[in-house]
């Protein structure tokens, strides 16, 4: 039984292979890493990609892939938020999930010296790429924020990881007190980087982009929106011209430029229907 | 633009004959237009009710071996929220079809007189719904379809198209076809997915969250061609065609079927948003090549 459902989704993209949980690891109160041996979407991966996980029985929902491993691991990272997490969440090691992928382009990691800004969950995507540059020998700055100390995300990996840490957290329990973006400024003035990276809430990610501009650093920062099919076809997770899905979920500054009256004001429901960027999940 | 590739669905004139099928990336103005941009002779819309839908929960769609399996479940904003994103599809200059959809003919009525305000080109009803009443597929049901072919005429001036499900019961098929004709539909669609379904192994659950789904992609290209000849032979209204169109040799079969155009949904995810321009060269070199000038003299060759 075990190779039947492989055999079967080896022969197509879009189908999800259905696989047990190896290992979770609970990263703060509200979101655990969830590890799977998918050695066919592991050995490809690039960070910044995601995945499509299948929730038996309640959804499917896009998720970062936050780890890729050369044993073929791969680690999603889930903050609760909803029913489909919830039920994630309720997952024990052995239980099933399904995944798809992987989709979406992927960080650009060329240059010496690399600046990531992360906020909440978005720190997921940055841990890998920050695992995959520091092994390429590159210098990274990272900025890391959350709401208070025992969520900041991959605290301790990141430390690992890079030459300077920051820590900001809105109720002063770590790091500075305030956003993620408090700090950016001052950073970019200190010195030049290559590429600056970012991955978290809209507002955040909107602010970091309007911060940037003047350093004329080229930003490449990931967008969510309402994910369903994931191959481009659906229609659901449209950013001006553009699908989420394929031709993100990583953007550049010139892009972003061009959907400036949607990037940080309005995202879209299941429905399709506008909501204000401050009204959502942040 | 050659003009050569010039087609008209009726008193719509199209610059090539290869349009955007309903519901894929139509939810959106500039999603709409995007496409237009990329060389599509026209675009359908996401089919849109009158009331708001999140559509089914995912997985939403699944590859297989022999083609696409869909069940969106219809999500859309409601008529009202996307009026605004049709009239920016049409300010940018595209030709816009919006695909409507309702429970009984009441409804279907009332969202083509909605959206015929934001100035769309013409107005196809996706008849592939279940009927509130009776959950059967309106699309199998003559009467039904006359029924709401004839109330949507009485609403609306846009040129009304009728698009038929995947039915492979041809007498059944025809008769609905006629019925559409005779309640005044302007054009009918041929075909929509065919009912499928895909089950996980492991688990031996489906794997669409809705259960069953819609079969798309090259693999319902040949069920989907023996349609539009049959329908062709049976009405004098023109018909598109719908289904598996990837290349320019799958859209010059259905043009010689009987096809006055063709919709392309899946061929997006196989050859991305170049498809239309793909398929339009190859059409151009096909047709000089055999000495063809208009499209016209190719539509319906084969009977
Ligand atoms: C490319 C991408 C990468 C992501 N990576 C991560 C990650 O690494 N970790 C993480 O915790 N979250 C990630 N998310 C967000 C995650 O997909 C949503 O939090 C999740 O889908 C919520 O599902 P739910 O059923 O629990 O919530 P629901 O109750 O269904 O909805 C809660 C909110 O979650 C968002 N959401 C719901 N469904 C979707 C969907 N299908 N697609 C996108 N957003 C949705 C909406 O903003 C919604 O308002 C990512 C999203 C995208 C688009
Ligand atoms: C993801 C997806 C969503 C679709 N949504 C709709 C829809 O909202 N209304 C409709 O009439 N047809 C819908 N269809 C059917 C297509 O318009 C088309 O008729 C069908 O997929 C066959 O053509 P293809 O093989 O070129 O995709 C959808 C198809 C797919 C794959
Ligand atoms: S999720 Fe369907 S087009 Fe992107």
């Amino acid at each position: 039984m075990e190779n039947v459902g492989t055999e079967s989704s080896s022969r197509v993209a879009h189908r999800p292979r259905v696989l047990r949980i190896k290992r979770i690891v609970e990263e703060t109160p509200t979101i655990k890493s969830f590890y799977v041996n998918c050695p066919e979407v592991a050995s490809v991966a690039h960070p910044g990609q995601f995945v499509m996980v299948w929730v038996i029985g309640t959804d499917e929902i896009p998720m970062s892939i936050s780890g890729a491993g050369k044993d073929g691991e791969l680690r999603i990272t889930v903050e609760r938020v909803g029913d489909a997490t919830e039920r994630l969440h309720a997952l024990k090691v052995g239980d099933q999930i399904g995944i798809r992928g992987p989709y979406g382009n992927w960080f650009d990691l060329s240059g010496e010296k690399l600046l990531m800004v992360g906020g909440g969950d978005g720190v997921a995507p940055l841990a890998f790429g920050a695992e995959v540059a520091s092994s390429q020998g590159k210098e990274i700055t990272a900025i890391l924020g959350a709401k208070t100390s025992s969520e900041l995300l991959f605290r301790s990996r990141m430390e690992e990881l890079s030459t300077v840490l920051k820590l900001t957290t809105e109720d002063g329990s770590a790091g500075v007190k305030g956003l993620a973006t408090d700090l950016l400024e001052e950073t970019l003035r200190e010195r030049k980087f290559d590429s600056l990276l970012a991955c978290g809430p809209e507002p955040m990610l909107k602010k970091v982009f309007d911060i940037a501009k003047p350093y004329r650093v080229p930003v490449q920062i990931s967008l969510e929106r309402m994910m369903k099919c994931a191959i481009g076809l659906c229609g659901s997770c449209c950013v001006g011209p553009y699908r989420v899905c394929t031709d993100g979920p990583i953007f550049m500054g010139e892009q972003l430029e061009r959907v400036s009256e949607e990037f940080g004001v309005f995202k879209r429901d299941k429905c399709g229907r506008k909501v204000q960027v401050a009204a959502t999940r942040s | 633009m050659g003009s050569d590739l010039e087609t008209a669905v009726g008193r719509l004139r199209l610059r090539n004959p290869t349009i955007l099928a309903a519901g894929i990336l139509g939810l959106t103005g500039p999603s709409l237009l995007r496409v237009w941009n990329a060389g599509a002779g026209a675009v359908v819309s996401k089919s849109v009710s009158r009331e708001p839908s999140e559509g089914y929960p995912g997985p939403t769609v699944v590859q297989t071996p022999s083609g696409l399996l869909n069940a969106m479940g219809l999500p859309n904003p409601g008529v009202e929220d996307i009026l605004g994103e049709f009239r920016e599809a049409k300010k940018g200059g595209a030709t816009v079809i919006a695909s409507v959809f309702g429970g009984d003919g009441e409804e279907f009525a009332s969202v083509a007189r909605e959206v015929e305000k934001a100035k769309v080109d013409a107005v196809e009803l996706n008849l592939s719904c279940p009927h509130l009443e009776t959950l059967s597929i309106i699309g199998h049901d003559p009467d039904l379809v006359g029924g709401v072919v004839e109330r949507t005429k009485e609403e609306v001036k846009i040129p009304v198209w009728a698009k038929l499900p995947g039915n492979t019961h041809i007498q059944n098929l025809v008769e609905v076809a006629k019925a559409a004709e005779a309640a005044g539909a302007d054009a009918l669609t041929v075909s929509n997915t065919y009912p499928a379904m895909a089950i996980d192994l492991e688990t031996g659950k489906t794997i669409l969250g809705h259960g069953g789904g819609g079969l798309s992609g090259p693999a319902i290209k040949p069920i989907s061609v023996r349609l539009v000849y049959e329908v062709y032979e049976a009405v004098r209204i023109p018909v598109i065609g719908s289904g598996g169109v990837v290349t320019s040799e799958d859209a010059v079969e259905y043009l010689m079927a009987g096809a006055s155009a063709v919709q392309i949904g899946t061929g997006i995810m196989e050859r991305g948003l170049g498809v239309f321009e793909e398929v339009c060269s190859g059409i151009r070199s096909f047709m000089k090549e055999r000495g063809f000038g208009k499209i016209s003299e190719i539509i319906g060759l084969s009977h």
